[in-house]
């Protein structure tokens, strides 16, 4: 598969985005200045985590404005797949790609840590390398990573089973102190109505060889890997 | 023509800054302080024919960026009018 990774000004993990498809998984993977207009023939855009433009005005806000947008907008538009990580998932929910916002931590500080995360549905493009229940271990780094979106959507959501993702503990149960930023029904990731664009906090791709203290970030590149339905 | 905005968590939005500040302000004796909201002020100059025309240009302006929908209000005061 061929990945474009889009690089904003102030972006981080977009060259741990190419490693991790290019040097890890042997994929086809490039960066997409944040200026350039084409998405050159991507299969697969990603939007990586970072503090595109500083994180001025609201996370997200501003890069969502940058040229590149307007053709991952059409893209997804299209059905083609988009996925956002950190600042990725900001950016997409700023660009009224994916429901809801990210807001700031409850803790009001920036956290770094290994989190667990329960697959919810295992039937998107996302994770169909996994399995409904699996427990993937990723990291998350983010000071702005608290879901909220209004409550009739989110049920709204939970019925067509676009929470895709949702902090648990080790064990797969939902517990308060595993929600580390506090989102709303402990949401970690979200897919749209269409399931070919989907957001999440953690970082799979800084969860790709053991070395960095698990593979678990793979299913989910995998999963993408594997092309449209 | 000078414009001012206010940008406000919407009601029922978890606003932990206003909760943490009004910890705070508990912490300090200000028993009576509540509902503590954390936004953001922003000011801007709009060069426009008519008081009407900057009230126009500075909703479009919030609506497209300055306040996002999902989780903030806003209200906007225009200069002289």
């Amino acid at each position: 598969m061929k990945w474009g990774v889009v690089r904003f000004p102030g972006s981080l993990d977009d060259g741990d985005a190419i490693w991790a498809l290019a040097d890890v998984m042997g994929q086809e993977a490039f960066i997409l200045w944040h200026k350039e207009e084409s998405i050159r023939g991507a299969e697969c855009v990603l939007l990586p985590g970072g503090f595109s433009y500083g994180d001025y005005l609201r996370t997200g806000a501003i890069a969502r404005f940058s040229p590149i947008m307007k053709s991952v907008a059409k893209f997804a538009a299209d059905g083609g797949l988009v996925i956002g990580i950190c600042n990725g998932f900001q950016i997409l929910c700023e660009a009224h790609l994916l429901p809801g916002a990210l807001t700031r931590n409850r803790t009001l500080s920036f956290i770094c840590e290994r989190v667990h995360v329960r697959v919810e549905n295992a039937s998107t493009p996302f994770t169909r390398a996994a399995h409904n229940g699996d427990v993937l271990r990723l990291p998350i780094k983010h000071g702005e990573g608290l879901y909220v979106a209004p409550e009739d959507e989110l049920r709204q959501m939970e019925e067509r089973g676009q929470v895709v993702l949702r902090y648990v503990d080790a064990s797969g149960r939902e517990s308060d102190d595993a929600n580390l930023n506090g989102s709303t029904r402990a949401i970690a990731g979200v897919a749209n109505e269409r399931f070919n664009v989907f957001g999440l906090m953690p970082h799979p791709e800084h969860a790709v060889e053991p070395m960095l203290g698990g593979t678990d970030g793979l299913k989910i590149f995998q999963s993408i890997a594997q092309g449209p339905r | 023509m000078q414009v001012k905005v206010f940008v406000t968590p919407r009601k029922g939005i978890l606003d932990p800054q206003g909760r943490a500040i009004e910890g705070s302000l508990a912490s300090l004796g200000f028993k009576n302080a509540s509902n503590v909201k954390v936004g953001r002020y922003i000011t801007l100059e709009i060069a426009a024919a008519s008081a009407q025309q900057a009230r126009d240009e500075a909703r479009r302006m919030c609506e497209q960026l300055l306040a996002n929908p999902v989780i903030e209000d806003f209200r906007f005061e225009v200069e002289g009018e």
